[in-house]
């Protein structure tokens, strides 16, 4: 069953003349791990803000068309309802994150539901611990680093425990090792928990391997949607000036030229390393 | 050129930043400085700009220490580009933000249109002259930020996580700019969290821990070196995972280039074919 569908979907910002997403045709079903890519400014983060009705509530403007989140008009149910299914991480976490200390600000969104105190104690440490920050729960966010703060967004997100959690860049500042602990602990919880995940990511060299759904944006439109092996080696995608992972293109660039490896199109190191492996051997 | 003399420094929480860093950057190097988060790296180039002074030690650019001087003098000589582009942008047209600092500096009128017009062009932001930065989207908002720095043209340029946001065209872009900026013998730091366009970019790497420089080498050196890569908290790069995983068909280990590895790789699978 899709989880979010999208018909016709147009919007554009107050005071502006151009609609930063135009005729949105989209289907994230239940469980999917879906990446949004394109050039930026495509309007990515624009759709992010339809999941949860941050647009068109908060934002205003004006939209066209439909978009339901679990069957519900988005248009038509405020964001406090909204929250309770979708939870968004935004791009740049000083914009999210307000509290004295990180455990005030994880607990904050629990708190407007009216969750019992218990649960709620126990909500907030696990999504500490999940985002790797429990030691740091009673520090102030204003004083921590711009890695520490992506993570403490996330737990705060995360402790609504969301049917679909939409991420936007949620690891620019984080180192490599870092970025790839929270893009695994992501896709934990989407294998182990069955959380529909939407990923807003320009580095598809860190994300590729985990997505099972890309959707591909350009001056607001989506061009291309569907299976990540089958969209990763299309033509349309590299013209589009998308950075397709450096292991994909290296299998294809060795294809090209009369290699012998397997029709099976790498997303990650491991895949590539593991073609090779057989061309070597076979 | 920019000289730091066992510098340390300390912030007034009481947490040691900075543990006797030695180091030297000579005109016209590209230099990536790589590590953990809260490694040092951003410390570091603080001090390139007399943003912040050494608790211990020195900090010389072209030859004067930068306690002798004001931010604003280093200014003209040092641009600095944060990471957050939000803490740095605040005029209400993107042509204004450019035009700021330009203004201050005491350029001519007509000289500072023809520079805004270079920047807008260079970052691909000509369409928003008249737009407020605000209305634009992460990644747009850091190419202002850069744009109104590169616009007075510095002789020592400092990207603080230059390729936030940035799609594969934008960091292409990026690229070849810097190139130039080096064939100028300008000088170009960036902190970067980003291994694949550093592993593009083939820089002098300063990889930081716990507020020491622990390795100071071309990227490919480093890039590969899977070691003091995990002391970092940094993955390799692709084409280095894929060669590190090859370990065992004596193929070279220091390769981070998708082309360079095209080329090995063609020659070994066509030499085991015969």
């Amino acid at each position: 069953m899709a989880i979010i569908k999208t018909k016709n979907l147009t919007y554009t910002y107050p005071g502006s003349t151009k609609a930063s997403i135009s005729d949105v045709f989209i289907k994230i079903e239940k469980g999917e791990f879906t990446l949004i890519t394109g050039p930026s400014g495509c309007g990515k983060t624009t759709l992010c803000r339809c999941f949860n009705g941050l647009i068109p509530h908060f934002y205003q403007g004006e939209l066209k068309g439909e978009i339901t989140v679990q069957g519900l008009n988005v248009a038509e149910h405020p964001i406090h309802e909204l929250a309770k299914r979708v939870g968004l991480v935004f791009q740049n976490p000083e914009n999210q994150l307000f509290a004295l200390s990180v455990e005030k600000d994880v607990a904050f969104g629990l708190e407007n539901l009216g969750i019992p105190r218990e649960e709620m104690r126990q909500r907030v440490d696990w999504a500490l611990q999940l985002a790797g920050i429990y030691d740091l729960r009673e520090r102030a966010p204003h004083e921590l680093s711009g890695g520490q703060q992506q993570r403490a967004a996330i737990a705060s997100v995360l402790a609504m425990q969301p049917e679909v959690i939409v991420l936007d860049e949620p690891t620019s500042f984080l180192d490599p090792l870092g970025a790839k602990k929270i893009f695994e602990v992501i896709y934990d919880l989407n294998r182990k928990l069955g959380l529909t995940i939407i990923l807003v990511e320009h580095r598809l060299d860190l994300t590729a391997k985990y997505a099972s759904h890309i959707i591909i944006m350009d001056e607001g439109k989506v061009v291309l949607d569907g299976e990540p092996h089958q969209i990763l080696s299309s033509e349309e995608t590299r013209l589009i000036g998308v950075g397709i992972p450096k292991a994909t293109q290296l299998y294809h660039i060795l294809r090209k030229d009369g290699a012998k490896l397997a029709n099976t199109i790498p997303l990650s190191s491991d895949e590539m390393a593991t073609l090779l492996r057989e061309a070597f051997k076979g | 050129m920019i000289e730091v003399q066992d510098v340390y420094f300390t912030y007034p929480s009481g947490v040691e930043a900075l543990k006797g860093i030695q180091l030297t950057i000579r005109n016209g190097e590209f230099v990536a400085v790589m590590g953990q988060n809260g490694a040092g790296k951003t410390t570091l180039v603080k001090h390139f700009n007399g943003l912040l002074k050494p608790t211990k030690g020195k900090v010389l650019i072209d030859g004067v220490e930068t306690t002798k001087v004001s931010v604003a003098s280093l200014a003209r000589n040092v641009g600095f580009v944060f990471q957050n582009p939000d803490h740095q942008l605040f005029s209400e047209t993107v042509e204004d933000e450019i035009a700021f600092a330009l203004k201050n500096f005491g350029f001519k009128e007509s000289i500072t249109k023809r520079r805004v017009t270079w920047a807008l062009n260079l970052l691909g932001l000509t369409q928003y002259k008249k737009t407020s930065p605000f209305m634009l989207s992460g990644g747009e908002r850091k190419r202002v930020a850069l744009a109104s720095v590169l616009a007075w043209n510095p002789k020592i340029l400092i990207l603080d996580e230059p390729t936030i946001g940035q799609d594969y065209q934008q960091k292409e872009k990026l690229r070849q700019f810097i190139l130039q900026m080096k064939a100028q013998r300008k000088t170009v730091i960036i902190v970067t969290h980003d291994v694949e366009f550093v592993a593009e970019c083939n820089p002098r790497v300063l990889l930081m821990r716990e507020g020491k420089i622990i390795v100071d080498s071309e990227a490919r050196k480093v890039l590969t070196n899977s070691e003091v890569l995990t002391q970092a908290s940094i993955v390799p790069p692709q084409i280095a995972q894929i060669f590190l995983q090859l370990y065992d068909f004596e193929l070279p280990q220091n390769i981070i280039d998708v082309y360079e590895a095209h080329q090995i790789l063609l020659k070994a699978l066509e030499k085991k074919a015969k």
